[in-house]
């Protein structure tokens, strides 16, 4: 596994990210025991563009799925903006990860029964609970920001797969994350759309 | 901040845009209306299976109560629910339970005489005092011969009050001829002895009394039980005319008490009769055999019930199953966003209950039709509807309420399966 960082910004004294020692099994205990991770240390500062590349199966997925608190290591520990995630119960990872982490998958997984917009506000929905205006705002103008105005009171079915994937941006960002995870978030788009994309993560990343 | 992308040149397609989304309305209730507004062939199946459930529910609770109520008043519609009668005359050995002794004795159980209720005016005004007790009425029964020229017949008389006796039996309601205020020297017969002893309105019967006491009465009445027997055999007049007619002046021979529910009268029954020193026999006991029925007919009601209401928990259940499998990368994602377990299940609850809800209030609407329906085409001979059917909105509140109920226990195993999954294991499908 390559790993690729630039760090513009200026050191901060709490990194987004910082992983120590962290192993991942796959069948513990089981004769086929698999260990996909071996002792990955890792620090990410904020407005750090970092990119893992590797060969399939080399556990790129595996290692952001920890990172984004998804999954749990089989050892090592994991600390999000300075929070140590061992020993956390499932409410409490939730809550870290709303609050501090964004996804961009290879497929978009778009809520299809919402709108654009109304995919977008989601997060700050689940969080707050209750609609209000401020969460439209902002939704209304991430998706400005991603150049999907026009299209957002448009069922998220209604729309291109390069479209759903800037949706699928729009709403990574909904909350304000330290961290915003992509795992390969062009793998499925046209070269045209792809490059549209990773111009788009450049630009939240540099902003 | 610039945008980066700039937006398609052409404008968005036309589509009817969604409402938006209300202020007051919590995420879980978004997000299971839209679930189920998305799946909305599935959602509408379903919906009308609940439908024909509570349809079917509410059709048969309102035919079967109907009927039973039917039943009920025809049978109690000439007798008491509860008649307080003196208790029976029993024997007993003078030297019953001596230690060392042993009889050989046969005892002879005693003829129940004709005889009055001891201080039954106290026990009047008590009865009226008890909880539960619509009306009390005092009477005297026993039985008679009427003679016409050659012709006689045995009768029941009974003697009453007819103030507080038609509280209890509506004998007014029944007169198909002539009036029912009997006073003095008259006497309501029934349609088969008037047409036995060829005698109408206004025609005098000799009665006589068991204890041989002879009197000339008025016929002011002629009733239908809507019982031949009941017809043929039962007469009604004063309570001191009947008194004279059975030698028991003062005295009465049975209290006769209505009660509010009809299906308490055998618990009041017991409290009368542990209260008063009298044997108090309700509706119930001395129609055990109809009470069994109708207790068997409410059985059957509600085991069909419960087992229409367990087919909407499974069609609720196996739907919300398959959504759960079709939304699991949705349920995923949304995971993934910091949405909590307690969310999800929520959502996957309440899709339940709206399902169970939606369902009863269309299967309401279509069992209130039916039942409609049934009264105006399922005639009497006479034209009516053959019986009242009860059209009670407790029925519809009840069956809304248990189908929701329903839906929302049918939607718990899929909706934990629903906040259990994985993240990971469900984005990856």
């Amino acid at each position: 596994m390559a790993e690729s960082t630039t760090s513009p910004s200026l050191t901060p004294a709490r990194p987004v990210v910082q992983l120590r020692d962290v192993h991942k099994s796959y069948g513990v205990g089981l004769p086929n025991e698999t260990e996909v991770l071996h002792g990955i240390a890792l620090e990410l500062q904020r407005g750090d563009f970092c990119a893992l590349m590797g060969p399939s199966g080399s556990g790129k997925s595996t290692l952001l799925n920890i990172i984004g608190l998804l999954d749990r290591p089989t050892s090592g520990t994991v600390a999000i903006s300075g929070v140590q995630t061992l020993g956390l119960d499932d409410g409490a990872l939730t809550q870290l990860r709303g609050h501090n982490i964004g996804f961009v998958f290879q497929y978009h997984h778009l809520l299809t029964a919402f709108t654009a917009l109304e995919n977008v506000m989601m997060p700050a929905l689940g969080n707050a609970g209750f609609p209000n205006a401020e969460m439209t705002a902002r939704a209304a103008a991430l998706l400005d920001r991603v150049g999907l105005t026009p299209w957002r009171d448009q069922l998220v079915g209604q729309l291109s797969g390069g479209q759903e994937q800037r949706v699928a941006v729009a709403r990574a960002l909904a909350m304000k994350p330290a961290l915003l995870l992509a795992d390969e978030p062009t793998g499925n788009l046209d070269t045209k759309s792809a490059d549209a994309v990773f111009s788009l993560l450049r630009e939240v990343n540099m902003s | 901040m610039n945008p980066v992308i700039t937006p398609a040149p052409t404008g968005a397609p036309a589509s009817r845009p969604l409402k938006p989304l209300k202020s007051w309305l919590p995420f879980e209730w978004i997000v299971a209306i839209r679930f189920l507004r998305e799946g909305h062939v599935q959602t509408a199946f379903i919906v009308g299976g609940v439908a024909v459930g509570v349809a079917v529910i509410v059709f048969m609770s309102a035919l079967m109560t109907g009927v039973q109520a039917n039943m009920v008043s025809r049978t109690l519609t000439g007798q008491a629910h509860i008649q307080l009668t003196q208790t029976r005359e029993t024997v007993r050995p003078l030297r019953d339970n001596v230690p060392g002794l042993r009889e050989g004795a046969i005892l002879q159980a005693p003829l129940q005489r004709v005889k009055s209720i001891d201080q039954w005016q106290g026990i009047v005004a008590q009865m009226q005092t008890v909880a539960g007790v619509a009306a009390v009425s005092p009477s005297v029964t026993g039985s008679a011969v009427v003679i016409r020229g050659n012709a006689s017949r045995a009768v029941l008389l009974t003697g009453m009050d007819p103030e507080r006796y038609y509280q209890i039996v509506p004998l007014p309601e029944k007169i198909v001829h002539g009036t029912a205020n009997v006073t003095g020297t008259d006497i309501l017969i029934g349609t088969e002895l008037a047409s036995d002893l060829g005698v109408s309105v206004g025609d005098k019967l000799r009665v006589t009394g068991a204890s041989g006491v002879i009197a000339t009465l008025t016929i002011i009445g002629i009733f239908d039980l809507g019982n031949t027997g009941a017809n043929s055999r039962s007469t009604f007049m004063a309570l001191r005319t009947a008194q004279s007619l059975m030698d028991l002046p003062g005295g009465v021979t049975t209290i006769d008490v209505t009660v509010r529910d009809v299906y308490a009268a055998e618990t009041i029954a017991r409290r009368i009769a542990g209260a008063a020193r009298v044997q108090a026999d309700s509706w119930i006991t001395t129609n055990a055999q109809f009470f069994s029925a109708v207790s068997a007919q409410s059985m059957s009601n509600t085991s069909i019930r419960f087992f229409v209401g367990l087919s909407v928990a499974f069609g609720i259940a196996s739907v919300l199953v398959v959504s759960v499998v079709q939304k699991s990368r949705e349920i995923g994602i949304l995971r993934a966003m910091g949405i909590t377990r307690g969310q999800v299940m929520r959502v996957f609850l309440l899709q339940g209950g709206l399902l169970g809800l939606s369902g009863a209030l269309v299967g309401s609407v279509i069992g209130a039709l039916a039942l409609t329906a049934w009264q105006k085409t399922i005639l009497s001979a006479d034209g009516t509807p053959m019986f009242a059917l009860v059209f009670s909105f407790s029925l519809f509140g009840w069956t809304v309420t248990l189908a929701t109920i329903t839906g929302l226990l049918a939607a718990f195993a899929p909706a934990r399966n629903a906040a259990r999954l994985d993240p990971v294991v469900a984005i990856n499908g």
